[in-house]
């Protein structure tokens, strides 16, 4: 099949009629506005583009590519458009066509199958990944490279975010997760894990913490094992398929379990595990389970804005808030976040300027197209100056290491710190406890 | 494609990275916010300066290529579309904020500028710029002012023209006017400012602009009424205007809109409700107050069987979430959204609103009006899908009855969108033939070699049909 024949064969036709172009979208796309108004770099300059190569006005070439490559997938546009066009579904089916139809190079071939193939498909080898990375950190290695500076001799900004990646914790930490935790208050709901392949490794403290706070809130846990990544980075990549395999492993996974409702700390995640019905449409065995596991997920911002929480209190500082761009525009679930950060008696919550504009993250966007994600990071630090806080908190892994890597690129490490809202709120957690404690 | 010589003299006077005529750049630059018009340039152009502007006019018309000049292409008229090639120009690099004027309550601007960057520097000094048209987050100030664009608050505050105090224009012939100033009062000459804001890029390219800024008012309020039908929503306008109250906010959604916003976005709109105005009032506490007692009067006077009043800004973000969420609630419906803005005397607002209605039935198409009460602007819009051939001819015959309809009540085929290329063949139906003319002669004389975005405003057929405004 030519390239152009699969374009129109998977590629949602009506979805790319559906925009009107009126142009709502615009202000609300980064790149739109970091290319100082490029109407090809906006949304509905892309699906102008989707469209004409459909339509066989346009070769799906290197310009094609590129534009598509350069949208963050922040999904911004989605709430902004009146008529409701899926772009980020749209994105995704032009990026799976062109990457099913593309040559890569040798090297590049051998990391997208090392990626994309082996390690995130599978927990154990995302585990044994990570027992590497910790033995690189005890072993003189570590200081070796960067001592030698021989991270700047990889592309993008690799030796910043070397610096800034979380320190790998014990492996036993890992493994021992146990498969049923109870309440450590009044029960109030049972809830499944989403460990997420990332978060149970590199950011291991994080879950324990966010597992801390569920307990600590009346939330019985219950962990299934058979569950794998959530197939975000595959669906983004144009690897459909394989994005389709994990999501049947993980409505499998989770199906085996009694809960009420699904919960993920990252919502990139989050954001994949809502789009699975979506994922799964054409799959008459999974289309309907993948409705229910969709409805049952939710980010652990918004379970916890529901509960009865425990008291917390944190140093008199001030906070702001840098959104996952999927928690808000895919999962819609907005605000709870903020609303955490109210409650912690002590500090006090800033909205920085322009919050929704992503932070350049978006994924592993930073590492394939670092000139882009630099300038928008560049601006994003500029808001959050503005608000003169000292802590950054952030709802998604990416997210975080790129506030981490804003604060380094700034100079600002000894003032300003970035923590994903589960660690905070399992420290004002703590906090409060110890001063309970000793005023007694 | 252009000539190579008129390329490489475009290159020589913006440099290479301000011209581009890629594939990719001029699939992106084909279309604007009108759904159905689409026609590619042959390359875009980014000048950075008047000077640059005036240039690039030199070499066109030396070569008779057309320009297109174009803000964020949101415009809903085909204004933008590049219908006979040529270069479009964009004023991404003209975007600054040249001067706030606090002693003449001025703004001095490059046309790049966006319209909420305006209203929030205005904010920022203390002061307000008023229009308002829906797209201002991201719309330019150029395209504001060569479309005159509206808003909500044109009712009470004017549109785009009347504030626009002076304009910077490059002509036809690359030379560069300066038209009215700082000033209140001006009668040296014809109103060149006037003229260039609305003649959508045909007459001349603004380049820098001098706005009119007012004080703020301290106060607004929001008020909802609901209407068993339109007749006693239009009854409840006229009793207000005739109670000598000028509301800043006027607006309403007829029966078919309400349904399909409660059917979107469940907002508890009841369904016995027939029409639906949305009213508000600013300036001084007291005044507001007192207007907005006289105004909830007249609403029950005229059978409103809800009147509620917001008691806080959250309650009025409440209340005009219906008349916010209007458009997404029908554009959700199906795939094409046309948006029109046939405008009447406010006086005849229900007759033209039953008119739409039954328009909409007897071609068998689905048309919501909503809009703006208080000016007579309505906004008919038609839920529908361009690749139907069948469907989108009866919906053009329905709306070729709108515009005759609007034309006939002593009104017009646009209120604030623009003629372009889409409403052309339609223009002498409000003008007459003698008014074409008469505009036809200004377009020659100031572009003799049509140049100037042609294609727009003057059609080569006018629409068939009985003459009805304008010739005497």
């Amino acid at each position: 099949m030519s390239i152009q024949q699969d374009f129109q064969e998977h590629v949602d036709y009506e979805e790319l009629m559906n925009c009107t172009r009126c142009g709502f979208c615009l202000p609300a796309c980064p790149t739109y506005l970091h290319t100082d108004g490029n109407e090809a770099s906006s949304p509905r300059g892309r699906i102008a583009l989707m469209k004409a190569v459909a339509d066989g006005r346009k070769e799906p070439d290197e310009e094609v590519e590129a534009q598509l490559q350069e949208c963050l997938g922040c999904r911004a546009c989605e709430p902004a458009c009146p008529s409701g066009v899926p772009y980020g579904q749209l994105l995704e089916q032009a990026r799976t066509v062109i990457e099913k139809h593309k040559k890569h190079s040798l090297p590049v071939k051998v990391l997208r199958g090392a990626t994309f193939g082996w390690m995130f498909l599978s927990q154990k080898r995302m585990n044994r990944v990570h027992q590497m990375r910790r033995l690189y950190e005890k072993t003189p290695l570590q200081q070796l490279m960067r001592r030698t500076n021989a991270f700047a001799l990889l592309p993008g900004e690799a030796a910043v975010m070397e610096k800034v990646i979380p320190k790998a914790v014990p492996a036993s930490r890992i493994r021992s997760v146990p498969k049923q935790e109870k309440a450590e208050t009044t029960e109030q709901i049972n809830v499944a894990f989403f460990r997420g392949c990332l978060m149970s490794t590199m950011f291991a403290e994080t879950n324990e913490n966010t597992r801390y706070v569920l307990r600590r809130s009346g939330c019985n846990i219950v962990h299934p094992e058979a569950q794998e990544c959530c197939g975000a980075l595959h669906a983004h990549g144009g690897e459909e398929e394989r994005a389709k395999a994990l999501a049947r492993q993980n409505i499998e996974a989770f199906e085996a379990v009694e809960a009420d409702v699904i919960i993920s700390n990252a919502g990139g995640c989050g954001a994949a595990l809502k789009d699975y019905p979506f994922l799964l449409r054409d799959d008459p065995e999974f289309k309907e389970r993948a409705k229910v596991f969709a409805e049952k997920s939710m980010d652990v911002s918004t379970l916890l804005d529901r509960l009865d929480l425990p008291p917390m209190q944190y140093d008199a500082e001030v906070v702001t808030y840098q959104p996952s761009c999927h928690l808000e525009n895919v999962m819609k679930e907005k605000g709870h976040v903020e609303s955490l950060l109210r409650g912690i008696e002590g500090v006090s919550y800033t909205a920085m300027p322009q919050k929704e504009q992503c932070c350049g993250s978006a994924g592993i966007y930073n590492l394939i197209q670092p000139k882009m994600a630099m300038r928008i990071l560049d601006r994003k630090m500029k808001d959050v100056s503005l608000t003169r806080a000292s802590v950054i908190i952030t709802s998604n892994p990416g997210c975080l290491l790129q506030m981490k890597a804003g604060i380094e690129r700034e100079g600002l490490s000894g003032e300003v710190r970035a923590e994903h809202i589960m660690d905070f709120t399992a420290e004002a957690i703590r906090r409060a406890e110890k001063e309970a404690a000793t005023s007694v | 494609m252009l000539q190579p010589e008129v390329k490489d003299a475009l290159i020589h006077v913006l440099g290479k990275a301000y011209i581009a005529d890629t594939e990719e750049q001029r699939i992106a630059y084909s279309y604007d916010g009108t759904p159905g018009f689409s026609a590619e340039p042959d390359a875009v152009v980014r000048p950075g300066s008047t000077q640059d502007v005036q240039e690039v006019v030199k070499i066109c018309r030396q070569y008779g290529v057309p320009i297109v000049p174009r803000g964020s292409g949101t415009n809903l008229c085909a204004g933008t579309t590049p219908t006979y090639g040529g270069v479009v120009m964009v004023f991404t690099r003209m975007k600054d904020i040249l001067e706030v004027d606090q002693e003449n309550l001025t703004m001095t601007v490059q046309p790049g500028v966006t319209t909420l960057e305006i209203v929030q520097r205005a904010e920022a000094e203390g002061l307000f710029y008023p229009p308002d048209p829906s797209s201002m987050k991201i719309s330019t100030i150029g395209g504001n002012i060569n479309e005159n664009s509206g808003g909500l608050r044109g009712l009470k505050y004017g549109v785009t023209k009347d504030y626009v105090l002076g304009l910077e224009a490059v002509m036809s012939d690359g030379s560069c006017i300066r038209t009215g100033g700082k000033l209140a009062k001006d009668v040296a000459g014809y109103d060149f400012t006037k003229l260039l804001t609305g003649s959508e890029g045909t007459l001349g390219i603004v380049t820098e602009a001098v706005l009119k800024l007012v004080p703020p008012p301290p106060v607004k309020k929001t008020m909802l009424a609901l209407y068993p039908s339109m007749e006693y929503a239009a009854a409840s306008v006229s009793g207000i205007i005739a109670s000598k109250i000028i509301p800043a906010t006027l607006e309403f959604l007829d029966q078919p809109t309400m349904e399909a916003v409660e059917a979107y976005a469940q907002v508890g709109l009841p369904v016995e409700a027939g029409a639906l105005l949305l009213i508000e009032q600013d300036g001084e506490e007291e005044l507001v107050d007192r207007h907005m007692a006289q105004m909830k009067e007249v609403c029950e006077k005229n059978h409103a069987f809800s009147v509620k009043m917001a008691a806080s800004a959250e309650e009025a973000a409440a209340l005009t979430e219906a008349r916010r969420s209007a458009l997404t609630a029908l554009a959700r419906r199906r795939p094409t959204t046309m948006l029109e803005d046939a405008t009447v005397p406010r006086s005849k607002i229900a007759e033209m609103v039953r008119f739409i209605e039954k328009t909409a039935a007897a071609h068998q198409v689905e048309i919501c009006t909503f809009g703006h009460a208080g000016d007579g602007n309505l906004h008919p819009t038609c839920m529908t899908d361009v690749r139907d051939q069948e469907e989108m001819a009866r919906v053009e015959a329905a709306f070729e009855d709108i515009f005759a309809e609007a034309v006939r009540l002593g009104g017009t085929i646009t209120g604030e969108h623009g003629v372009g290329e889409m409403k052309s063949p339609y223009l002498a139906w409000k003008l007459g033939e003698s008014g074409v003319v008469a505009m036809k002669a200004v377009k020659q004389a100031l572009d003799p070699d049509n140049i100037m975005n042609p294609g727009k405003l003057f059609a080569g057929d006018t629409r068939n049909r009985v003459s009805l405004g304008g010739d005497r």
